[in-house]
């Protein structure tokens, strides 16, 4: 790791201000992705500006009609959450998949959402409810937010401050994992909402990043079951393909984990 | 024998330092004065080193020297050695390029090194390293066996053509061809056996001092054998004389093979402590595990199995292609010959065998032994050739394994191995018992009526350890001895040291080897020391590998002692005033049998060395050494079963049991040997379903860390069922076969033969992903 200098605001005003100041500032949510990246000598930010300790950050609300999780809330309070729970039982349990407990005491979603890995398992479940993306400037709809691998809407000194779940009628995550890495090698959220609306966002299968799933989304609209997805034919055609998943694999793993998604939402 | 003697559950007593985290590890290794090195190494498979400018490097803080490999090789350090000599089929030696410690003008393999930055701070080296200006000129790699094989492909040696090391057989060639021409059934299989990373936990260290005053070199370093570090450091690569080199392998955390070979950095941090004057540390990165600790296994196989009416085996004829690396690693040239060929005839009467092996070299990380060397390749192929043959004859494939059981012994097989006991059908009949395989058909039909897809496969595998006996080995072209050797020191107040040339690094033996000496004296084993891992210490020593610490090491432990119990049982006969065919040795105690007249060790101990009434003419102290060469290899063998189901929707397999029974002979700590096994098991399951080194065609690794190389971790693995039925090895006085390589022999083809069951298509290569199996399952399914 290079030299740089660790900061801890208060709160969002003052870590702005940090990064205004900065040459080449990054900010640091969970950072399971920049700091290894740094350990690895592949990023030297002149600045760390580190958000999870900014109170204004943390918790979780639920209201009659959405969830509010703040960015800096970890994996580990979501899982514990009486109120999520209730809420959106598939984000607490998407949340309880989510890498191994060390990784759930400082990962936080708004890291996660932040750095758009295109195999994370948050984008799905924003992309699916169709959630709202709050930020230091302004709420940004999940349909605008995602822009490919590793890359948002956000400016490059916009901070995300929360994400607003609306409450579905039924909702289900998926996955299945990565051998190595456990990250999702595929995962499908389904989502029906209160309007009767239809829902499916995929992660870890485009080369795009998160994405929704039209074919799935048709078919669960007319006949919200698995059986309604038995013949689907979802392409391979732009999907990734690695040692661990060959494209058309992913493509039948989209359809698997649909199912099986469906399934579990009832 | 007391409770804390040979067959009892000894809680491990070095797991109190590892478990509060107070092991020393070289790592942990502070030194006064130290430096640090950080290696260059190179980004390309295959490239020319057009040259290397550390002028700004040098200029950077704290930068001692930048050392490059025209220097080791002006200075006329050794190249890397091969110490097994084996011969192609046409009687050429087997044909080795040149493997400086650094490379002075062509690398060959991703992460070869061709400098090193020697830094007051490990990141000042590192700083600095990033400031060496290295031009390559890139060369056509060659990444895979095939492609290095291929005519027209690049060639990485002059001195081997074709990149051919040897083209070796074993076995009779016409007795086979003549027993395949009168079969009524063959049965054939392609098999590749994956490549594995070895990732022991602890990654490689070095810390290596030079006393200019004494011209004397010390080396602490993670080695499975300091000995014969030692040896080969002095005797091939010029470091120092063996008598001014003092190599110390303290705490080591796993080896699992990979820690045996005397690999460039240690070399090099050795002659840079006396360039720089100072001493030297280095301490490899996980990624630098990955591109340099030698890799296991990596064969292409062409297998075929003749039977006759009755579906007895009448030949087994073996084409095998083995990688060997970008260079011939130290002991290389004998996991896919000796260790090999000679286990090809598995638990089975198999009249003639013929196997030929071609050693190929590839632009890759050397390959050399990985926790079974050989014997898995081998247990891998003749297993899934049985279950594939059991298929296609349509029999029981555990009816097929015992008709061509071998039940007398000893018994010689065609490809040199005599092995000298065991019982086959034992171990079968304990295995099935364990997973219930009368009832596997009624388990399999209620998991398909619930949409599952379930199989069970067998591996009955035989392994040959104890390795070895010297004259055998060095008749077959190893260029060591393979006995062991031991000192029992008692001290005069009674307490014991036990110096051994084994190695421990995580196998137990301070617990084990003390259980010996306190279940023969009847004392407790805290009053028993092992001292291991230090040449300064022990006498010599060949290290610990080929599960041969108990065959061996402990045999020399066992004879050491029965020297100590002559002369302790003489000293008591005079101290007691008794004749010497009178005393026994009970409870620490040395009496005379009959009577209530005793003495105690302790008081055996200080009359030896107080020496004021000993017997005349004996000389004082009770100090006693041995060697112990062993007459024959120890044959572990054992049947497992593993029974699983496939998610077809996914591809993924899940284990509904794995049942392993074992015959290791004689068990020292059953405890211990669980856990062994467990560790195994963890490797083989791991090589079938999880691990698997992967090379693109320009020889990048691009399974170079965790993110990628599947590791097997705790939830991917069953419960294992265990047992153990017994024959005592005849061949060493303990009667113990060994088992630390076990349960990574045997087990790979159980797995791989139950997803094939379960999937009902036989070709599918490890390891097994959910994504191989789901393709195996569509192609079957296109096939109905």
């Amino acid at each position: 790791m290079y030299e740089t200098t660790y900061h801890r605001p208060a709160s969002v005003a003052e870590a702005a201000a940090l990064f205004a100041k900065g040459a080449d500032a990054k900010y640091l949510a969970g950072g399971h992705t920049l700091i290894p990246v740094m350990k690895q000598r592949l990023a030297a930010p002149s600045d760390v500006i580190d958000l999870c300790r900014i109170k204004e950050l943390v918790g979780i609300e639920a209201t009659a009609d959405a969830l509010i999780i703040k960015a800096a809330t970890p994996y580990y309070d979501i899982t514990q959450s009486a109120a999520a729970k209730r809420a959106i039982p598939a984000i607490v349990h998407l949340t309880s998949m989510l890498g191994d407990p060390a990784v759930r005491y400082r990962g936080t979603i708004g890291g996660s959402i932040a750095n758009n890995d295109p195999a994370a398992d948050y984008p799905a479940a924003v992309l699916a409810l169709g959630a709202t993306v709050m930020t230091n400037k302004r709420l940004i709809p999940a349909d605008e937010f995602f822009k490919g691998l590793f890359s948002t809407a956000l400016a490059e000194d916009e901070i995300i401050t929360a994400v607003s779940f609306p409450i579905p009628a039924k909702a289900a995550y998926s996955k299945m994992r990565h051998p190595a890495s456990r990250f999702a090698l595929t995962g499908v959220f389904v989502v029906k909402t209160k309007a009767g609306d239809v829902r499916v966002a995929a992660t870890g299968a485009s080369q795009d990043g998160v994405m929704r799933v039209p074919a799935i989304e048709a078919a669960l609209k007319a006949n919200w079951s698995a059986g309604a997805l038995d013949g689907i034919n979802i392409s391979a055609d732009g999907l990734m393909a690695d040692i661990h998943g060959s494209s058309d694999y992913r493509a039948n793993l989209i359809k698997v984990m649909a199912q099986r998604a469906v399934a579990e939402a009832g | 024998m007391g409770v804390e003697g040979i067959g009892a559950s000894v809680v491990r007593k070095e797991d109190r330092r590892f478990i509060t985290g107070r092991g020393r590890y070289v790592d942990d290794i502070k030194v006064l004065g130290l430096t640090h090195a950080h290696f260059i190494r190179s980004p390309h498979a295959h490239a020319k080193v057009k040259s290397i400018d550390a002028s700004a490097a040098k200029e950077m803080p704290g930068v001692v020297d930048v050392l490059t490999g025209q220097q080791i090789v002006d200075d006329k350090v050794g190249n890397l050695i091969c110490g097994w000599a084996v011969s192609s089929k046409d009687g050429t030696p087997m044909k080795m390029g040149a493997w400086p410690a650094m490379a002075p003008d062509t690398v060959r393999f991703v992460g070869q090194a061709v400098a090193v930055v020697i830094a007051e701070t490990k990141n000042q080296a590192r700083d600095a390293a990033e400031a060496v200006v290295v031009t390559y000129e890139e060369l056509p790699a060659a990444a895979h066996i095939k492609a290095a094989i291929a005519k027209g492909a690049p060639q990485l040696h002059p001195e081997a053509p074709g990149n051919v090391v040897y083209d070796w057989a074993l076995g009779d060639e016409k007795a086979v061809n003549d027993a395949f021409a009168k079969a009524a059934n063959v049965v054939s299989l392609e098999l590749v056996n994956n490549r594995l990373v070895p990732n022991a936990m602890e990654p490689r260290a070095a810390i290596a001092e030079y006393n200019e005053a004494e011209e004397h070199f010390t080396l602490h370093t993670t080695s499975q054998n300091p000995h014969v570090a030692r040896l080969v450091l002095s005797a091939f690569y010029n470091i120092a004389p063996e008598h001014k080199l003092r190599v110390v392998a303290p705490d080591v955390g796993g080896g699992f093979g990979s820690k045996i070979f005397i690999y460039p950095e240690e070399m090099v941090a050795l002659w840079a402590s006396k360039k720089v004057r100072r001493p030297v540390k280095w301490t490899g990165d996980r990624t630098e595990a990955f591109l340099t600790d030698a890799h296991g296994r990596d064969h292409i196989s062409h297998a075929e199995m003749a039977f006759d009416a009755n579906n007895k085996i009448l030949a087994l004829r073996v084409k095998t292609h083995a990688n060997f690396g970008a260079y011939m690693s130290l002991f290389s040239s004998s996991v896919p010959t000796y260790l090999y060929a000679t286990l090809l005839s598995g638990q089975y009467n198999i009249p003639a065998i013929y196997a030929e092996v071609m050693g190929v070299y590839t632009n890759t990380t050397p390959v050399d032994a990985y926790r079974g060397a050989g014997r898995p390749e081998a247990s891998y192929l003749l297993e899934r050739l049985m279950e594939t043959a059991a298929r296609q004859l349509k029999v029981d494939p555990a009816e097929l394994r015992r008709k061509n059981f071998i039940t007398q012994f000893p018994h010689q097989t065609p490809v040199i191995m005599a092995y000298d006991v065991g019982d086959f059908g034992a171990s079968l009949d304990a295995a099935m018992k364990a997973i219930d395989y009368a009832g596997f058909p009624a388990r399999k039909a209620k998991a398909k009526s619930e949409g599952r897809l379930r199989g069970i496969g067998f591996s009955c595998y035989i392994e040959a350890c104890g390795i070895a006996p010297s004259k055998a080995v060095g008749s077959l072209g190893a260029g060591v001895g393979l006995w062991e050797s031991a000192e029992v020191r008692v001290n005069p107040v009674g307490t014991i040291e036990v110096l051994t040339g084994s190695h421990s690094h995580g196998q137990g033996h301070e617990t084990t080897f003390a259980q010996l000496v306190a279940g023969r004296l009847g004392i407790s084993v805290d009053q028993v020391q092992i001292v291991h891992g230090d040449t300064d210490k022990v006498q010599f020593g060949m290290g610990t590998y080929g599960s041969r610490s108990a065959a061996v090491g402990m045999s020399a432990i066992f004879k050491a002692m029965e020297k100590i119990e002559a002369k302790a049982k003489k000293i008591a006969a005079h101290q007691l005033e008794a004749s010497v065919e009178d005393i026994v040795i009970e409870n620490g105690e040395f009496k005379v049998t009959g009577t209530d007249k005793s003495i105690a060790l302790p008081m055996v101990a200080l009359a030896a060395y107080t020496a004021h009434n000993l017997p005349d003419g004996m000389e004082p102290g009770l100090k006693e050494g041995a060697f112990y060469d062993p007459t024959n290899f120890t044959f572990p063998a054992g049947a497992y079963i593993c029974e699983i189901e496939v998610d077809a929707g996914t591809g993924k397999t899940h284990f509904v049991n794995f049942v392993a029974a074992d015959d290791f002979g004689q068990l020292i700590n059953p405890m211990i040997v669980e856990g062994q096994v467990h560790g195994g098991l963890a490797q083989g399951i791991g090589q079938a379903i999880l691990e698997g080194a992967v090379y693109d065609d320009s020889g990048q690794l691009v399974t170079a860390s965790f993110m990628d190389y599947t590791m097997p971790r705790a939830d991917d693995l069953p419960s294992f069922k265990l047992s153990h039925t017994t024959t005592l090895c005849p061949g060493n006085p303990l009667g113990v076969k060994g088992c630390g390589e076990a349960g990574a022999i045997g087990s790979s083809a159980a797995v791989i033969n139950a997803i094939t069951d379960a999937i009902g298509h036989n070709k599918l290569e490890m390891p097994a992903t959910p994504d191989r199996v789901w393709h195996a399952i569509q192609l079957q399914q296109a096939a109905e």
